[in-house]
């Protein structure tokens, strides 16, 4: 049973492979591959997820080498979660790329599955080096993903979103080699106990290396001011590798949080960051409040709105108390998969007004609008945050767990600057419209997976209260990093 | 010796964000290559500079850190990937744009 934890890597790895070796005019072939792949890891993260969930932190030391010295990766409750989240979205991703978006490029197969390597790993390595290797492993990924297709927009913002990104990367290796050298260590847990006991100048050192590391996982999460590279490449990659680039901004947000439940909880470095996290966070939100009403393309707005998650997610985190995390990973459940709902929705919107544009003006009437319509109301609805799809229960419960004048003040009108913005795009893309409805098909394959996402919000409505619960059982064990450390270092702490 | 690695350090890290903030991609793949050797030097330097002893235990009396070294191993190998594909990338903006600028058009030489 140990080895199952590293099949959430090894399953898309061999994918992967695989898909290299086969010949590319085999479409169905390279499908076949991947769904199967996809379709494996939702088993396996969900035997993952009931092994965590009775509270034991699960190890697999690779190579069998002990814990400080070798690599570990660990499963807890919050690594199980979040494994379960994206086999949950990468499925409905895939398909709607299977429809067709996979034959705009080469690789999309094969790259599609380096990226799942890359984010499944991240969230289950236990080893801070270990987690620049698959941060970069994720990242080169989506950079092929991103600029799958063509056009000169996407070259642009491709460029930008690579170039922002290698720089994060030499700030993340200058953080490390700081954490390195003072403390000797590179395991999360060992650097968590270390953390307590540093004086001085070593203390100083470390406090700058945590600090650049919340630069470069702010810079994933996509936190101000390093957000501008996202509105630009969501809206313009194609829509499979947007939905699955959700789960993007989350993996940062979770290394946030697992760095500080486990390093800064308490001792002397407790709350590290956290106060400049929180304002960051609160003015985050206020932005992609202006950008969701200022935004000129669908594509765009639902950018914003995933920008907007982001800053009340990692206000509510940096808060620090294990009542906030819970409805925290609620909210973050949500937005994933509603985010990814909508950028599907924004593509067949996008085909069947025929002009192939998403841009936010009068245009060609839409084949099927009455669906279409209604999916997007839905959606709008969600995202928002109004009653009664997940958004409202979320939003609901972030505020109960923050009573504090400032989040309440910028959550509820950031959420209003997200209804207008919903409002004015579904009104002018059904209603301001000119000329003859074009019937065209959509395709079952495309529309199927965006409701298997989208409809994901009921359900998250309906099993609110047991979800609830079960976020905050993952928040009662990331309130106790002992549990972590005791399970990594066994005995030896 | 400290000093000098420490110098040697910042001003690779200088030039790399100077050259990073240029407006031309070719400059900025250069500032990148060089921000990236002087992050795989402090890298190096973090595990405590040496001079002649080999990093293995019992071959030499005072080992060096054999572990910064399979840091900075992996750190090349992936910096060197990225600069490949950002080489590859600027290339593609270049022929789809007409332009080396990094925002795909020149602000002054447009008109």
């Amino acid at each position: 049973m140990t080895h199952w934890i590293i099949a959430p890597i090894l399953i898309p790895a061999l994918a992967g492979l695989l898909l290299l070796l086969e010949v590319r005019e085999r479409q169905r072939l390279r499908r076949f591959t991947g769904l199967l792949s996809c379709v494996a890891l939702v088993p396996v993260a969900l035997v993952l997820w009931q092994q965590a969930a009775q509270g034991d932190v699960g190890v697999y030391q690779l190579g069998n080498w002990q814990a400080p010295f070798g690599i570990v990766l660990v499963l807890d409750k919050l690594s199980a979660l979040m494994l379960l989240l994206t086999a949950l979205l990468a499925l409905p991703a895939l398909l709607y790329g299977c429809a067709g978006d996979d034959r705009r490029g080469a690789n999309f197969h094969a790259l599609f599955q380096f990226q799942l390597m890359g984010i499944n790993g991240a969230f289950l390595t236990g080893d801070l080096f270990n987690l620049f290797v698959f941060f970069e492993v994720l990242l080169i990924a989506s950079y092929g993903l991103a600029l799958h297709g063509r056009g000169p927009e996407r070259v642009k913002a491709g460029l930008h979103y690579v170039v922002l990104n290698l720089a994060g990367s030499a700030l993340f290796l200058i953080a490390l080699g700081l954490i390195y050298g003072t403390t000797g260590t590179l395991n999360m847990a060992d650097f968590a106990v270390k953390a307590q006991a540093l004086q001085g100048s070593e203390q100083i050192l470390v406090t700058v290396a945590v600090l650049l590391l919340w630069v470069v996982f702010g810079l994933k999460a996509a936190l101000f001011p390093l957000y501008f590279w996202l509105p630009a490449t969501y809206a313009n990659a194609t829509a499979p590798v947007a939905a699955l680039f959700a789960i993007m901004t989350k993996v940062g947000i979770y290394a946030i949080l697992r760095m500080q439940a486990l390093a800064f909880s308490d001792g002397p470095l407790a709350g590290l960051g956290a106060d400049l996290l929180w304002w960051l966070a609160l003015v985050t939100l206020a932005l992609a409040a202006i950008g969701a009403l200022s935004a000129s393309r669908l594509g765009g707005l639902v950018a914003y709105l995933v920008v907007m998650s982001v800053g009340t997610l990692v206000a509510a985190l940096s808060v620090g108390e294990p009542q906030t995390v819970g409805p925290a990973l609620y909210y973050l459940i949500h937005s994933t998969l509603i985010c990814a709902a909508l950028f599907l929705l924004c593509d067949l919107l996008r085909r069947s007004r025929g002009d192939g544009e998403d841009r936010l003006e009068s245009g060609p009437p839409l084949a099927h609008g009455k669906w279409l319509g209604a999916a997007f109301f839905a959606a709008a609805v969600a995202v928002v945050g109004l009653p009664p799809l997940s958004g409202f229960i979320g939003k609901l419960a972030l505020l109960q767990a923050v009573p504090s004048a400032p989040y309440w003040t910028i959550l509820l009108l950031a959420g209003l600057a997200g209804l207008v913005g919903m409002s004015r795009a579904g009104s002018t893309l059904f209603w301001r419209v000119h000329g003859e409805v074009v019937d065209r098909k959509l395709g079952k394959r495309r529309v199927i997976p965006m409701l298997a996402l989208l409809l994901a919000s009921p359900a998250l409505a309906l099993a609110a209260e047991p979800l609830l619960q079960l976020c905050a059982g993952v928040a009662g064990q990331l309130a106790d990093p002992t549990i972590y450390i005791r399970a990594v270092l066994g005995g030896a702490s | 010796m400290e000093l000098l690695v420490a110098l040697i350090i910042g001003v690779l890290v200088a030039t790399g964000v100077y050259l990073c903030l240029r407006a031309r991609t070719f400059s900025v793949v250069l500032g990148l290559t060089l921000l990236g050797y002087g992050v795989n030097l402090f890298l190096f330097a973090m595990g405590g500079l040496k001079i002649n002893q080999v990093a293995v235990v019992g071959a030499s009396v005072d080992p060096t850190d054999p572990l910064t070294q399979a840091l900075v191993l992996t750190a090349i190998v992936i910096g060197f990937a990225m600069t490949a594909f950002l080489v590859v990338l600027a290339l593609r903006s270049q022929g789809e744009q007409h332009s080396d600028h990094v925002d795909g058009q020149d602000g002054e030489q447009r008109s």
